[in-house]
């Protein structure tokens, strides 16, 4: 079969066809990239904003600015559009969808159509819980039995909506496995992929295994509203903390698929700007492949203060310190990449040395949480708080910023005003620490989370949290100008602006349709950085 | 592993081989979050059958032993069916293959029936979903079982109309195949269903 | 009918005998769970009859599935879930039912 090849001056960079229908009937995974990229941004920005208001209303210790219901409405309206609409499908499907082809050097997924129809149930799924959540909704994200069996919230629609996201979730996990396995072009063996393939591999393995357990976990909440079935009813015979063990047996890995991609993105980076190659390949790889094996150990870490038996307890905390190694293996290598090497602070560095610094508070203090008898203290603190948002914000959220920053003038063909962006995140990293490390010492002094009110002596940390997130917030606001206007009027963008020698960079910005002129013949790793040996395409 | 040895040069079209296998993988991957997904309910079961042994023993007595053998005669042998369906579809007979689908669907229809008859003698007696957790697992695994035999039943009926009308030859079946391990997969989980529920001692 | 290979791709086509000794398999192992279920045998029926049931479903699984000759790959996916389905059932399990009680 003949190759054709697309002469140069044919190129018809794949964001030239207009009109709505181009968009939502596309097959093309650049474009599905760039509408996951535009939605969950965009609930991003809503839930962020929701954020504000809560910090708003803490910012005094009595609740004056909305009353206890309305503020647990907000924080679950906060917590379910920022973990379901945003952070479990974000980075995985919008940088997945565009990079995972163009850097195993296809032209698509294994299912195109199976793609589209994938954001089709994400944007059902988020209508249908979206309206749940406005009715209110009051259970908290996490919507633990026996309230959200009783309440009279919505819950069924709320948990259908979930129900409807999850299935999204597995088909997209579902493709890109086939694709990683089927589709790398000829030279591509596993240990010549992108470290960023590496973590989309092990993230889509537990968006595929883990959410099937929620569905199921959701039908029976459902059931126990609609049928009067029982499981977690006590005075029917059940267990409300069967329902804990079961969400949560979802809800870590989920932890991770919010995590790993991320950490895949910060593998990418580095060693573009430390001009070096990443130190040890094989132990990042592998590291993926582990957390997400671990993460599957150590669910009940959540529940420690819930009623489990204390064997089990004490099991969980001793597997959860394990999830501790492989990722540290990570930080280890990130770390030795950056030694001796000839670092450029781009904007897209400062975001990948953020995470490296903040992912590893957010870690560590993950490892407090995992002790047994520390977290009898700490469960349903502020500390808790402060631990998830270094990792969902300090990790995922400056992976997701260092990703559009990196891949933005590959996927949209221009470049931004990188002063700017830089001041952006100088604005972010000061903001969200001083909005969230006081929030560690709020948390040992006790201060509970989810609560509307607080006695007066938390008032100085809180009220300095309350002004770290208006510092926090400017930060994305100039961030999101700087990239939006860099969009509309920034110059175009070269093929391969930081000189980086995986397949994406090897085609004009933005790339093609196809993508590639050629399929590539790939004959050695994307990281031979600074030994003069150039990947051959 | 072997790496794709690919053609793409023709817009997302794969050579048939990798397209094949693809789908066979997707499949089994699918299969998979099914597993997953009865197997909430089949811990629910664990863990309710052993706090309450006596209950689980007394009431599943109200259940229809022999419906329940039926039942399970009738999904094996549309499995079979089903199997040879797909060798024979692979020997280019389009019309065997055809009519074993078809039998296959037959069995199908046929499990719902008995299951309808089951169902309707419980509600008779005055069971339903909430009346213990016995009968909650029972309507709750077998409901989402027969929630799943339907799915079959129109994937099956679908293919079926796509072999009558020749669009499968012994070159190009996935579809049948697709839909073959699905079906078994119904199969599967009623192999499991039925000692648990039908057959405790 | 002798199976035989077809495409290029070495593919392998059971043969219908084989699937009818399956089947014929198949139904021994049906009436000897249903047998053995009238027979008290303790806390052991549980296991005989989950016992019988795995051998069943191996045996759709291997043949009328085709995963005897399927690869590594498959077969990792194919028993994946079915520890991952273990671990939910046996922690669960260690949770229940070591809590104290208190009276």
């Amino acid at each position: 079969m003949a190759n054709h090849t697309i002469a140069h001056d044919v190129y018809v960079p794949f964001l030239e066809k207009k009109g709505f229908l181009s968009w939502i009937l596309t097959t093309d995974h650049k474009r599905i990239g760039i509408l996951y990229l535009v939605s969950t941004s965009l609930f991003f920005l809503v839930a962020g904003i929701i954020a504000l208001l809560m910090r708003f209303e803490l910012l005094t210790p009595a609740s004056d600015f909305v009353d206890p219901h309305t503020y647990n409405v907000l924080f679950t309206l906060h917590g379910s559009i920022m973990v379901f609409f945003f952070i479990v499908p974000g980075l995985a499907a919008s940088f997945g969808n565009f990079l995972i082809p163009l850097m195993i050097g296809a032209r698509d997924v294994a299912f195109p159509k199976l793609n589209i129809a994938s954001y089709w149930i994400y944007l059902l799924g988020t209508a249908i819980l979206l309206m749940a959540l406005l009715k209110p909704a009051d259970t908290g994200w996490t919507f633990y039995t026996p309230y959200s069996a009783t309440t009279n919230t919505d819950v069924v629609l709320m948990t259908f909506g979930v129900f409807v996201l999850g299935f999204s979730s597995i088909l997209t996990g579902l493709n890109f496995i086939v694709t990683t396995h089927k589709m790398r072009a000829p030279g591509m063996t596993w240990h010549r992929l992108p470290l960023f393939i590496w973590a989309s591999y092990a993230t889509s393995v537990l968006q595929l295994l883990a959410t099937p357990v929620v569905g199921i976990t959701l039908l029976l909440l459902i059931t126990e509203r609609t049928l009067g079935v029982g499981f977690f009813d006590p005075a029917k015979g059940g267990d409300p903390i069967l329902f804990q063990n079961f969400f949560w047996f979802y809800s870590h890995p989920a932890v991770y698929i919010m995590i790993i991609p991320a950490m895949g993105v910060i593998s990418e980076i580095i060693p573009v700007f430390s001009r070096k190659p990443i130190f040890g390949y094989k132990a990042i790889a592998y590291s993926s492949l582990g957390i997400a094996a671990i993460s599957f150990l150590v669910w009940a870490h959540h529940m420690f203060t819930s009623g489990i038996s204390e064997t089990a307890a004490t099991i969980f905390s001793f597997l959860t310190f394990l999830v501790a190694i492989p990722t540290a293996i990570k930080v280890f290598n990130w770390t030795a990449t950056l030694y001796k090497g000839s670092i450029h602070l781009h904007s897209a560095m400062l975001y990948a040395l953020g995470f490296i610094f903040l992912f590893t508070i957010g870690g560590l203090t993950g490892v407090f949480l995992g002790a047994l008898a520390a977290d009898i203290h700490l469960h349903d603190t502020y500390f808790v708080v402060a631990h998830m948002h270094y990792v969902m914000i300090g990790g995922t959220v400056m992976g997701f910023f260092g990703a559009l920053h990196f891949w933005y003038p590959k996927w949209f063909g221009k470049m931004f005003n990188e002063t700017v962006a830089k001041i952006a995140w100088f604005f972010i990293f000061v903001g969200f620490n001083v909005t969230f490390f006081p929030q560690f010492f709020l948390g040992i002094q006790g201060m509970p989370r989810r609560y509307a009110s607080y006695p007066a002596e938390f008032e100085s940390l809180m009220s300095l949290s309350t002004y770290g997130s208006w510092i926090l917030g400017f930060g994305i606001l100039i961030m999101v100008i700087n990239l939006i206007s860099g969009l509309i009027n920034g110059p175009k963008a070269p093929e391969n602006p930081y000189n980086s020698l995986s397949l994406e960079w090897q085609i004009p910005s933005p790339p093609p349709h196809e993508n590639f002129e050629e399929i590539p013949h790939v004959t050695d790793w994307s990281y031979g950085y600074g030994k003069k040996k150039e990947l051959e395409v | 592993m072997a790496e794709a040895g690919i053609d793409q040069s023709h817009d997302h079209h794969m050579d048939p081989a990798t397209e094949y296998s693809s789908s066979k993988l997707g499949m089994w991957l699918f299969l998979g979050t099914e597993i997953l997904l009865f197997g909430g309910l089949f811990a629910a079961y664990a863990i309710f059958h052993a706090r309450y042994p006596e209950m689980f023993y007394e009431q599943h007595l109200e259940l229809n032993r022999t419906m329940g053998a039926i039942n399970t005669c009738v999904l094996i042998f549309s499995s079979l069916t089903m199997a040879m369906g797909v060798s024979a579809i692979k020997w280019g007979k389009q019309k065997t293959a055809a009519i074993l689908i078809l039998i296959t669907i037959i069995c199908g229809l046929t499990f719902g029936v008995v299951k309808y008859f089951e169902y309707s003698a419980k509600f008779s007696h005055h069971i339903y979903p909430d009346t213990s957790i016995f009968f909650s697992l029972y309507f709750l695994m077998t409901g989402l079982h027969m929630i799943h035999v339907f799915i079959g039943l129109g994937i099956l009926a679908v293919v079926f109309v796509l072999t009558l009308k020749g669009k499968f030859n012994a070159k190009y079946n996935t579809p049948i195949e697709m839909g073959g391990l699905y079906w078994h997969l119904v199969d599967l989980i009623w192999i499991y269903l039925f000692p648990l529920l039908y057959l405790i001692g | 009918m002798a199976s035989h290979s077809h495409s290029d791709k070495h593919e392998h086509i059971t043969s219908y005998k084989t699937y009818l000794i399956v089947w014929a398999a198949l139904m021994v192992l049906t009436v000897i769970t249903v047998y053995v279920s009238y027979v008290d045998f303790g806390t052991m029926n549980v296991v005989i009859a989950m016992a019988v049931a795995s051998i069943k479903a191996a045996l759709v699984a291997l043949f009328f599935m085709h995963l005897k000759f399927e690869d590594s790959i498959t077969w990792v996916f194919a028993l994946f879930p079915l520890g991952l389905l273990f671990l939910l059932i046996t922690m669960t399990f260690v949770d229940t039912f070591t809590r104290v009680v208190v009276p």
